[in-house]
């Protein structure tokens, strides 16, 4: 199916299963811990052995020698497997470094070899045991040292988020000039890490060429075509199965060492085998979201009104990569006549940056979102009015091209007034609760919409179960449970009628999740099936199918009902299809919005900053399941927080690599640093995105909060920081003083 | 994870002896430290001598009205005992602001004050530590150095003692009883349990080789106002930038001892003397001759600070 | 062996080509090489999960997580960091809960160990996990049998009077309010990010059990 022109009514607009609050399907599985994950997978790969991935030593350079004579001779031990024994391999379309180093080192825990022994104690033990001697070459690990001299380069994030290496409108140097109210800041972003709870894993099995990989991978089809690549072999000879994913965040949209080396072992000891990466490997090991360094220059009349906007961005990659895409939302969200957007890739000999949640976006507005605070402060001006002044309804570069949906200001409006946001004070430093120095703050949010086309397989059974299949993955978003949704609605059974099966490479090719596209890309593939699979059963049951309407468990046309399982009695019914995309993005901007608005305390002794109280007001089309939705918009305010005021990959820019490489190290929220989230979703349904009439909001949730999270720190204490993380000590030598200091 | 042979101990003396008779043997206790340790090399014992069935879990009175503190009673127990969250708040808050439920309760009173420092470089075994493999360097000065310790460090080593509860014992002037291989105790002031680096920052503590922590002693309580005050990035489950362990008395003297500084918990009588002069001038005490890196100058100001929010009874929390 | 275009220096060893401003000595000598280790004596070790009594002969470095995944295929207790640091293997033993991966099961023997599955199974939840089902205290679900373990021994924990880093007074009784909840569950870290939900579900248990 084809969508090609604005949805008109369809059964979806019932709403009957489809935007209810149910619970996930899954939920019971996941809270027994029944649901099995990758390296869990005894029932399917038994007996498999263990694999222990070693990681490389250095960040740049080569292998002079692998000894494995000591590692060979340990108890246990089944197979050794580096580059010199591997064979030759390929690399993924969509990996930047190759997932197995030699005789080139290319980053730090870049994955040298895999030992496979008959348990995991025997493995790990063994992999200690292989000698390699490295030549260290030299690399540039410094991104601010790098920057000056990068060159222009557009790009994507691979995950949808885009931009120009040079974009200009109007003339900005003038009209900057002429502004009489500007700002010109430099604000930084420090590299991040997913830090999804399941460690990558794999258990990989190989019955003659064939070779199947139970994994945790984001996107089956990615996954299953860059293994083959690389492995060197045909598409058809594998299978990739990933039922259930213990989180991605896009740290696992691509293929990563795990399965590679899994792959590996299993080919040379003969035996499946099973691998999960060690966390002190992961962060260097595997992608990252990069740091940016971004200049925002601003230019407004007296009145508020922005009359030219410049952002340009750098972050760095290895050789071949991409750039964070920060300049992206810029292109969109304000109105300006004169505009200029640069991005600036520098080449840093750091483990790969990559998509992680909301690439582009995320970075860009925690820059762009505090430059928009500094400027409204300058202007005198009310933050959440001066947002308001400068929304556009039209595509800032292209003003004949309207946004399919926009309601940014309502988001903004609503959000203020629920918030409480009048209580505001715009001096900051004057609101104290105790020694709790109190502030808030607001930042829009923005992601673009993103449809990618998507394929699903119905059966209709003589028991009347409705049996969805597709490749589709639930890293935690709930796919699960807004397909199951979507089939009761088009089907007209109840949940409890509907099973879904997700995340193998047999079934048909899906969106993926990523790019907050997944919900309703893939909800819209199954929509495409359950039309067809509703032909198949009008025409077994002799209807007409455009006449037919499917609700409680029957087909009623023309005021007589039949029972649905009656259609599947001689045999059930098959439907495949597969959702495409016609112009209509390119017609129309389709984009989500959103209003963040935060309360913090810091501590006017320590500098400690927390969050007391969060609210997100977001308009992302129709809302499929506001229950799960909300979840997802709760963790990414988390997220949020936690690029705000604590996670930051810090590099060693000597020996190149992240040193904190660790979950004591690097540190995301824990409880304590959350506070109860309020959510809004605005009733919409976007008729120019899908059937579904729904947009994403996994993606929206994370934009904007760390900019809201800063600004309220702003507010609370008159100190401005523009590098992330808002440490205490980068405000405490600011801060007034307080208390017992005084004496003395 | 090297392989190792595995026996839990029958008595204080036969735990010594089996510690002392074999090179390369430790004992285990909770194990939250040496377990995570020894699965990334860093600690390769070949034999463990198990303590648990010891019992040393009570908390028992002592003649002179304090407490003796069992080796192996849970940092949970230790927190949670009414005599020790009456009298001895201070240790009761340090123990709950250090790592998390489930560590708190498996982690003994000996462990804990065997923590071994969060040094990044000491935990990645690519990387030069001489606390890890002495005479390999110091990848710490000139690299990441925000968390690590700003005075008592050498030219060998800037790492910091990570933990809290001992920070707290500090102030309140604990010490710690052993026993050793030939069954001989012997009673160490925790002022002078933990070493400095100089130049063998791979030897944390004065404990002997075998000898065996059985107790760590409290003296008798000392009144007063008891505060435990541990600033961090998060708000929980993580590490100190800066604690401080006071205990005020009603008249402004006191005692105080400050975490996530150095290589041991951080006290000086100069700085006791100064505490009725406020907190900068209990820091000037504190930290004369610290030598602080450019990634972690900010603990100086921070101490002062926190001292400050110490010693200002009426702030909320 | 010999190098000429930068540091020669084995995984072993340290690193500092190419950095004169670090001060680094030499690799340390090369250990006995090929000098290749016994196997490990296998050890007896016994453990009640969940009501059942096993027997088993375990390698000693066996973590109790690795005993529970990988000998009993209990994997609904996970392994997210195996150093202590996330908490998604949190078991209850003899009624407290641990970070199974920071424990050997030699140090378990005779104890008695309760999981996730020994909670309850997807036909008949534990109200905690029926809870996590209702307020939607879960996302990927990876951390969430450690994040209900915890909250079921946390309950316990302020019954038995445990006080932690955020009660203010330390006499009078500990009670299940959000601030206390969420400093003792803090342990347990949730990527996806359902910590307001989780607290929302602990709340509804905490005040069903008052």
């Amino acid at each position: 199916m084809k969508f090609d022109t604005p949805a008109g009514p369809n059964p979806i607009d019932r709403m009957k299963v489809v935007g209810q609050p149910h619970d996930r399907v899954d939920g019971p599985l996941k809270v027994t811990g029944t649901a099995p994950y990758a390296y869990e997978r005894h029932a399917v790969a038994p007996g498999a052995l263990y694999g222990f991935i070693l990681g490389a030593a250095i960040a740049k350079g080569r292998i002079a020698a692998i000894d494995t004579r000591r590692a060979d001779a340990a108890p246990g031990v089944k197979a050794v497997v580096s580059y010199l024994n591997a064979g030759p391999l390929g690399k993924g379309g969509k990996n930047t470094a190759k997932l197995l180093a030699g005789p080139e080192v290319d980053h730090y825990h870049q994955a040298v070899a895999i030992v496979v022994a008959d348990t995991f104690e025997q493995a790990r033990a063994a992999a200690r045991l292989i000698d390699v001697d490295y030549v260290r070459g030299s690399g540039a690990f410094d991104l601010a040292a790098a920057a000056p001299t990068a060159p222009l380069t557009g790009g994507s994030s691979k995950e949808g988020s885009a931009a120009p290496k040079l974009d200009r409108v109007g003339d900005f140097e003038s009209a900057f000039a002429a502004a009489p109210v500007t700002l010109d800041a430099t604000y930084t972003t420090p590299d991040e890490a997913h830090a999804m709870m399941e460690p990558f894993a794999t258990i990989a099995a190989w019955d003659g060429d064939r070779l199947t990989v139970w994994t945790s991978n984001q996107m089956i089809n990615w996954a299953h075509e860059d293994l083959a690549k690389t492995l060197g072999f045909a598409p058809d000879k594998l299978r990739v199965d990933s039922p259930f994913i213990g989180g991605g965040f896009g740290g696992k949209l691509f293929l990563r060492a795990d399965a590679v080396m899994a792959a590996l072992g299993a080919k040379a000891a003969g035996r499946p085998v099973k691998v999960a990466m060690t966390r002190p490997m992961m962060f260097n090991n595997a992608t990252h979201r990069p740091a940016t360094i971004q200049r925002i220059r601003l230019g407004a009349e007296r009145s508020g009104k922005l009359t030219a906007i410049a952002h340009e961005a750098t972050s760095g990659d290895l050789p071949g990569g991409s750039p964070e895409t920060a300049t992206s939302q810029t292109k969109l969200l304000y109105a300006a006549p004169n505009r200029l957007i640069g991005q600036r890739l520098a080449v840093l000999d750091l483990p790969e940056g990559n998509a992680m949640r909301a690439p582009g976006e995320a970075s860009g507005l925690m820059a762009l979102e505090i430059a928009m605070d500094e400027m409204a402060e300058k202007l005198g001006l009310d933050p959440v009015e001066f947002r308001i002044v400068n929304d556009t309804q039209v595509d800032p570069e292209k003003p004949g091209r309207q946004f399919s949906q926009r309601q940014l200001v309502r988001c903004l409006r609503e959000g203020a007034e629920r918030f409480g946001w009048r209580a505001r004070d715009a001096q900051p430093g004057r609101r104290r609760d105790g020694d709790t120095l109190i502030g808030l703050g607001v930042a829009t949010a923005f992601r673009n919409n993103i449809n990618m086309k998507s394929g699903a397989r119905v059966r209709l059974g003589g028991d009347g179960v409705v049996t969805v299949e597709t490749d589709m993955t639930d890293i935690g978003t709930g796919s699960y449970t807004v397909i199951a949704q979507t089939a009761a609605e088009m089907m007209g059974v109840g949940l409890d009628r509907v099973v879904v099966r997700l995340g193998d490479s047999d079934f048909p090719t899906s969106s993926g999740s990523g790019g907050q596209w997944g919900g309703n890309s893939s909800t819209s593939g199954v929509y495409a099936a359950c039309v067809k699979l509703r032909e198949a059963v009008a025409q077994r049951l002799g209807l007409d199918p455009a006449a037919c309407d499917f609700a409680d468990g029957e087909v009623r046309s023309g005021g007589r009902g039949v029972a649905l399982t009656s259609a599947a009695r001689d045999g059930e019914l098959v439907a495949d299809d597969t959702m495409t995309y016609g112009t209509l993005g390119k017609q129309y901007q389709q984009s989500t919005f959103g209003a963040h608005f935060v309360e913090v305390g810091v501590d006017a002794y320590t500098g400690e900053i927390r969050v007391r109280r969060m609210l997100a007001v977001c308009a992302a089309g129709r809302i499929l399941n506001p229950k799960t939705a909300r979840s997802q918009v709760i963790g990414a305010m988390t997220m949020g927080v936690g690029g705000a005021l604590m996670e930051e990959l810090v590099v060693d820019t000597r020996f190149g690599f992240f040193v904190n490489h660790d979950l004591a190290g690097y540190e995301v929220p824990v409880h304590a640093d959350i506070p109860h989230q309020e959510v809004v979703f605005l009733d919409e349904a976007d008729d120019k995105v899908s059937p579904m009439k729904a947009k994403g909001v996994g993606e929206l949730g994370l934009c904007g909060v760390g900019a809201a999270v800063a600004n309220a720190a702003y507010n609370a204490t008159g100190v401005r920081i523009r590098d992330y993380p808002l440490t205490l000590d980068k405000h405490l030598d600011r801060l007034p003083e307080v208390g017992a200091m005084r004496r003395a | 994870m090297k392989a190792f042979t595995y026996e839990r101990a029958t008595s204080p003396a036969a735990a010594a002896a089996a510690v002392a008779g074999r090179p390369g043997a430790k004992f285990l206790a909770g194990g939250t430290n040496l377990l995570d340790l020894m699965k990334l090399e860093i600690e390769t014992p070949t034999h463990l001598v198990d303590v648990q069935d010891l019992k040393f879990d009570r908390i028992d009175a002592t003649a002179d009205g304090g407490l003796r503190v069992g080796a192996f009673v849970s940092n949970t127990a230790l927190s949670a005992d009414p005599r020790v969250m009456r009298d001895y708040a201070v240790l009761t808050r340090a123990i709950q602001a250090g790592a998390s439920g489930q560590l708190r309760n498996k982690a003994t009173t000996a462990g804990n004050l065997l923590q071994r420092t969060r040094c990044p470089y000491f935990y990645d075994t690519n990387q030069p530590c001489n606390k890890r493999s002495p005479g390999s360097g110091c990848a710490a000065i000139g690299g990441y150095s925000r968390q690590l310790a700003v005075i008592g460090t050498s030219d060998q080593c800037i790492a910091t003692y990570p933990g809290d509860m001992a920070v707290a014992l500090r102030v309140l002037d604990a010490s710690v009883e052993t026993i050793d291989p030939k069954g001989a105790v012997r009673t160490i002031p925790l002022a002078d349990f933990h070493r400095l680096p100089g130049k063998s920052p791979e030897i944390d503590t004065v404990l002997a080789p075998g000898e065996l922590i059985t107790a760590v002693t409290l003296p008798r309580p000392l009144g007063g106002r008891h505060v435990y005050r541990k600033v961090r990035d998060r708000a929980s489950y993580a590490f100190a930038l800066v604690s401080v362990a006071a205990v005020i008395q009603p008249d402004g003297t006191g005692r105080v001892a400050f975490g996530g500084v150095a290589p041991r918990p951080w006290r000086s009588p100069a700085a006791d003397a100064a505490l009725p002069h406020g907190g900068a001038a209990v820091v000037a005490q504190a930290f004369a001759g610290a030598k602080p890196t450019r990634d972690n100058a900010f603990k100086l100001p921070l101490a002062t600070r926190t001292l400050a929010a110490a010693l200002t009874p009426a702030r909320t929390a | 062996m010999e190098c000429t275009d930068g540091l020669h220096l084995s995984r072993r060893g340290v690193l500092a080509g190419g950095v004169a401003s670090v001060a680094v000595a030499a690799a340390p000598a090369a250990e006995a090489r090929l000098a290749s280790a016994a196997p490990p004596a296998m050890m007896p070790v016994s453990l009640e999960v969940n009501g059942r009594h096993h027997d088993l002969r375990l390698d000693p470095r066996t973590t109790l997580l690795d005993t529970l995944r990988d000998h009993l295929q209990l994997t609904g207790t996970k392994k997210g960091c195996d150093h202590g640091q996330c908490g998604a293997c949190t078991v209850i033993v003899n009624g407290h809960r641990i970070n199974s991966c920071l424990s050997l099961a030699v140090q378990h023997d005779r104890d008695r160990i309760t999981t996730i599955e020994g909670l309850g199974t997807p036909d008949r939840l534990h109200p905690m996990q029926a809870a996590f089902v209702r307020h939607d205290g879960f996302q990927c679900g990876y951390c969430t049998p450690g994040q209900i373990c915890s909250a079921v021994a946390v309950l316990d924990e302020i019954k038995a009077g445990i006080p932690s880093h955020v009660s203010h007074d330390l006499a009078t009784p500990m009670r299940p309010t959000n601030t206390e909840l969420r400093e003792r569950m803090s342990g347990n870290i949730c990527r996806c990010g359902a910590y307001s939900n989780i607290a929302e579900a602990i709340t509804e248990v905490a005040g069903a059990a008052a």
